[in-house]
């Protein structure tokens, strides 16, 4: 399948790394034309320089073509908002979004949008990290 | 009525003072730590601190009750997520966002965030106002209620070159409301005789420019 990237940080990049390693077909944005070079020099796939919320930027990157987006940039907002382009604009099938608040997070899942969200992962595994020491420590009572 | 103001830069700060003046009641939200300080200065308790795309600044700020929201920070992608948070969030039933960066507006458009203020857009309409480049100029868009007031010269060798206003059949959906000549402007009536070089101002629903532009600008025109 063909999936577009946008934002090229540690999130980013190592999903576009992983995706290509599978066989699939990979376009990269990000503002930041060194944030591109985490891809390493032989990352097969077009990588395109310029902010994510520009509609040419995004069809250069082969949007209307795409079976899948990722929406991996620095900010919330930019993320729901060009997620919701993809899927509504463009008819992208598979949409996916990173988003950082868990308010949002839960907000924009329930409207029907895929939100992943790192910091409820974290709080989920800190939590049951801890309670099974408690109850370890219950046990050993 | 109860407005929530998100962004307390110059444009969010006088809209304040402008409702304030009217007798409403108004929260403005700013994240910005010094700017913050200096609203506070001024609009005491409704100054808020916090970041206005965040629920539960918000819901702080009693979006829930609110009868408007205005969503006029610094960034398209946070007035377009206050004012989806705003709408389908709190229920609130008016949204006025601003539009930085007018390469922005479709996004707006495309989420269904209207009416938007976009002072680029303004600026080059009023510029194409006072020097035309085409013969169509946008004045105003009332995008929620899907009209548009136009502006178009009227050329030499079109339909309303010497023609009585009335004698022309213009379409259904739209209406010449004013003609401007040497910088007056007069309300249209339909005794009046156009010239070259007139301007007629239109209101009218989508879709109408072309023929429009054909009875004033001859077929020739394209549209910019």
């Amino acid at each position: 399948m063909f999936v577009v990237v946008v934002g090229c940080g540690r999130v980013g990049a190592s999903v576009a790394r992983s995706l290509v390693e599978d066989g699939h077909d990979v376009n990269v944005i990000d503002q930041n034309v060194e944030a591109l070079g985490r891809l390493g020099d032989d990352f097969p796939g077009n990588l395109l320089v310029g902010p994510a919320l520009e509609t040419t930027v995004l069809e250069r990157a082969g949007i209307e073509r795409a079976d899948a987006f990722v929406a991996a940039t620095n900010g919330d907002n930019t993320n729901i908002v060009i997620a919701q382009v993809a899927r509504d604009r463009y008819q992208v099938p598979c949409v996916i979004a990173r988003v950082l608040d868990p308010s949002r997070a839960r907000f924009y899942g329930e409207q029907g949008l895929t939100c992943i969200c790192p910091t409820r992962t974290a709080i989920d595994m800190m939590q049951s990290a801890l309670r099974a020491f408690a109850t370890q420590r219950a046990e050993e009572a | 009525m109860y407005a929530v103001i998100v962004g307390g830069g110059k444009a969010g700060a006088n809209v304040a003072r402008a409702l304030l003046r009217l007798g409403h009641e108004v929260s403005i939200v700013e994240h910005r730590p010094s700017r913050f300080a200096t609203l506070e200065s001024e609009f005491e308790h409704m100054a808020r601190y916090g970041d206005g795309t965040e629920l539960f600044v918000l819901e702080a700020a009693g979006m829930a009750r609110a009868d408007v929201c205005i969503a006029v920070t610094g960034d398209d992608e946070d007035n377009i997520i206050i004012g989806q948070l705003s709408r389908d969030r709190f229920g609130v039933q008016n949204t006025v966002a601003r539009v930085n960066d007018p390469r922005n507006q479709e996004h707006f458009d495309l989420l269904g965030i209207a009416p938007t203020v976009c002072a680029t857009n303004s600026i080059l309409a009023l510029i194409e106002h006072e020097v035309p480049q085409h013969s169509l100029v946008h004045l105003f868009s009332l995008r929620r209620e899907n009209l548009d007031i136009i502006e178009i010269g009227v050329v030499q060798g079109s339909r309303a070159d010497g023609s009585r206003l009335g004698d022309l059949d213009i379409p259904k959906g739209s209406l010449v409301i004013s003609v401007l000549r040497n910088r007056v402007g007069r309300v249209a009536h339909p005794d009046a005789v156009l010239d070259v070089g007139d301007q007629i101002v239109a209101i009218a629903e989508p879709g109408h420019e072309s023929d429009l532009m054909k009875i004033f600008a001859g077929d020739e025109v394209a549209l910019p």
